[in-house]
């Protein structure tokens, strides 16, 4: 598609690095505080360096999503300090892109509407028209610029929601189970189509996924979460060469470890290592 | 007599039609150069049948002198014959005849009852029902009178609604958008919002300084409820990921509001312009009746004091004409505003 030069990239400085320190978040109970709310998350802590891709795993309820939602600055924590680099995260802001599971395209917007959204709302369209070409190329719809959202298959949606968060050249980009609703098929390429991406703009990225082949496929380093409390239970480090082979031994060898550290091991789920 | 006109009638159709379809065949084979007889003939048997009734069978109640009815069924008779001779070349009339032509027809059809049962056979009391020609006559003689009172109906309605429109855009975002004016409107829309606008007449007279005013503000009031409610509910009811989205992308709340909640809201506001279409065409009339000495509700009240009831059905013709352009003309905007939402709205 299009050749990237190194200048285009963000550099890799401390300025995209992420740090989590001690988060807590206690939601509001239902009842208007007599019995304490749901612990969403107890005491997490970590570390993403600049450029770096991070998945988190982990089954429902381990409170990846909302920690994704306060380093985006849309939830504050209860209890903790969450920071990019060395600015402190108040509120949402522009370099800090997001993508969830469900596209969430603006439906009223054309795709050359989504994708320049970012731009419109910074007050930078006038200057940057080119810039919604290079991304429509980037992720390869400049022949459904002119097309509603509801036209698009959920991979091409899913290329326009990326587009649309990486336009504003985040330092962070945040992935909400970005693949989750597609087939295995589009979801494998779109899974290369991250990977590109990544490696194009060397974006930090921190990707929520519960498929833990996608997270060993794609990631320098897996974080486990277990839930209630919604905590971290351990940190893998994949240093295997990417592209990586999905069927290969250390492939294999990992993702039994994972499953064993979730308590999968020994389970039919997992019946293909030890 | 009737049987004479129903043995000519296929004959001069007849030929017209099997000339078309080999013509046809060999041009367009497809599905839409079918068609059938009754799609081609409906108009001119409708015009027939009910010119048959016109000319053959004897009036037994007083019908004006003049010749409009008859003129406009032969209209519809040349109408129906140019259509069925243009058909072979154009497919665009093809398919608009397969859709309209059997309703035009039957409505043809119908006006020739009409004077059947009144007229001819006089089975409707006088001067209550009188027949076509009575009502076309007045259509036409009266025609300065009632241009004029479309057009002062049109002035004050347009007016009334814009005014409305804009009222409650304003007052819906707001209470959609802020929770203090939700807290504190929600109960006065609730409780205010449901009155019929019509019910303030009284109110409305006292305070506007005049009447003209006064229909206009009961008009606005009209549009201004529905809008209001639905304009609320559909920028409460935006998607938080839209919202979340947009804050991510670096949206301040100006572009939350207009750039997000309003083009999010904007089917609910729709329905909400449709309603208030319909209660202000209601409270127009009525306002009109009762205070304003001009427009389409006080032309019908007036003929009907004068007991011309030709011109009451007039003027309710010219109405239907009038309100449905202007509901059509709504939906135009609505299919060119919520363009990104085809497929999805069926109403």
């Amino acid at each position: 598609m299009v050749a990237l030069t190194g200048d285009s990239k963000i550099e890799s400085s401390e300025a995209a690095s992420i740090r989590v320190w001690h988060v807590s978040k206690q939601f509001d109970s239902a009842d208007g505080g007599i019995t304490p709310g749901a612990l969403a998350l107890n005491d997490v802590s970590l570390t993403v360096k600049a450029g770096e891709m991070v998945c988190i795993v982990g089954p429902s309820g381990c409170g990846k999503s909302t920690l994704l939602r306060m380093i985006a600055g849309l939830t504050p924590p209860t209890t903790g300090e969450l920071s990019i680099g060395a600015e402190p995260i108040t509120g949402p802001g522009a370099e800090r892109g997001l993508v969830f599971q469900d596209p969430s395209l603006f439906p009223w917007l054309s795709v050359r509407g989504n994708i320049e959204a970012g731009l419109v709302a910074r007050g930078v369209l006038r200057h940057m028209q080119q810039e919604a070409d290079e991304f429509m190329r980037l992720v390869g719809l400049e022949a459904f610029a002119n097309s509603f959202p509801h036209h698009l298959s959920g991979g091409m949606a899913q290329r326009v929601a990326l587009a649309r968060a990486l336009i504003n050249h985040p330092r962070v980009l945040l992935l909400d189970e970005p693949l989750g609703a597609l087939d295995a098929f589009t979801r494998m390429r779109m899974q290369d189509e991250v990977l590109r991406l990544w490696r194009a703009r060397g974006t930090t990225m921190l990707f929520v996924t519960h498929d833990i082949d996608e997270a060993i496929y794609m990631s320098d380093r897996i974080i486990i979460m277990t839930p209630r409390p919604g905590r971290i239970e351990q940190i893998i480090s994949v240093e295997l060469d990417r592209p990586r082979d999905r069927g290969s031994d250390e492939f294999l060898h990992l993702r039994g470890q994972i499953l064993e550290t979730m308590h999968f091991a020994g389970q039919p789920l997992a019946g293909n290592t030890h | 007599m009737s049987t004479s006109i129903e043995e000519a009638v296929p004959e001069a159709p007849a030929v017209t039609k099997s000339q078309s379809i080999a013509s046809l065949s060999k041009s367009v084979p497809t599905a839409e150069a079918r068609y059938r007889p009754q799609t081609l003939l409906a108009i001119p048997v409708g015009a027939l049948i009910s010119l048959g009734i016109h000319y053959f069978i004897p009036k037994r109640e007083p019908v004006p002198t003049s010749h409009y009815f008859p003129t406009l069924l032969f209209a519809m008779l040349g109408f129906g014959i140019l259509l069925i001779a243009l058909c072979p070349f154009s497919l665009r009339v093809r398919k608009w005849m397969r859709h309209m032509c059997p309703i035009l027809g039957i409505a043809t059809l119908t006006t020739g009852i009409w004077e059947l049962i009144t007229c001819c056979l006089a089975l409707m009391p006088l001067p209550y029902f009188p027949g076509p020609e009575a009502v076309v006559s007045s259509i036409v003689n009266d025609r300065a009178l009632i241009f004029d009172s479309t057009w002062h109906s049109l002035a004050l309605l347009l007016s009334g609604y814009a005014i409305g429109t804009v009222i409650a855009l304003i007052t819906g975002v707001t209470i959609g958008w802020f929770p203090h004016a939700r807290y504190w409107g929600m109960p006065l829309l609730k409780i205010v919002g449901p009155i019929p606008a019509t019910a303030w007449i009284p109110l409305a007279m006292v305070v506007a300084p005049s009447a003209l005013f006064s229909a206009m503000g009961l008009v606005a009031l009209a549009v201004w409820f529905p809008v209001t409610m639905l304009t609320a509910s559909g920028i409460s009811n935006t998607r938080t990921s839209y919202l979340d989205v947009a804050r991510t992308l670096g949206a301040n709340r100006l572009y939350l509001i207009f750039r997000v909640a309003i083009p999010a809201a904007m089917p609910n506001i729709f329905i909400g312009l449709f309603m208030g279409l319909g209660t202000s065409f209601l409270t127009l009339v009525v306002a009109e009746e009762v205070g304003v000495k001009s427009g389409l509700g006080w032309y019908v009240s007036w003929a009907q004091g004068w007991a011309e009831y030709g011109k009451v059905y007039g003027a309710l013709i010219i109405m239907a004409a009038f309100f449905s352009t202007i509901m059509t003309l709504l939906f135009k905007l609505r299919d060119r505003v919520l363009v990104w939402q085809k497929g999805t709205i069926k109403w």
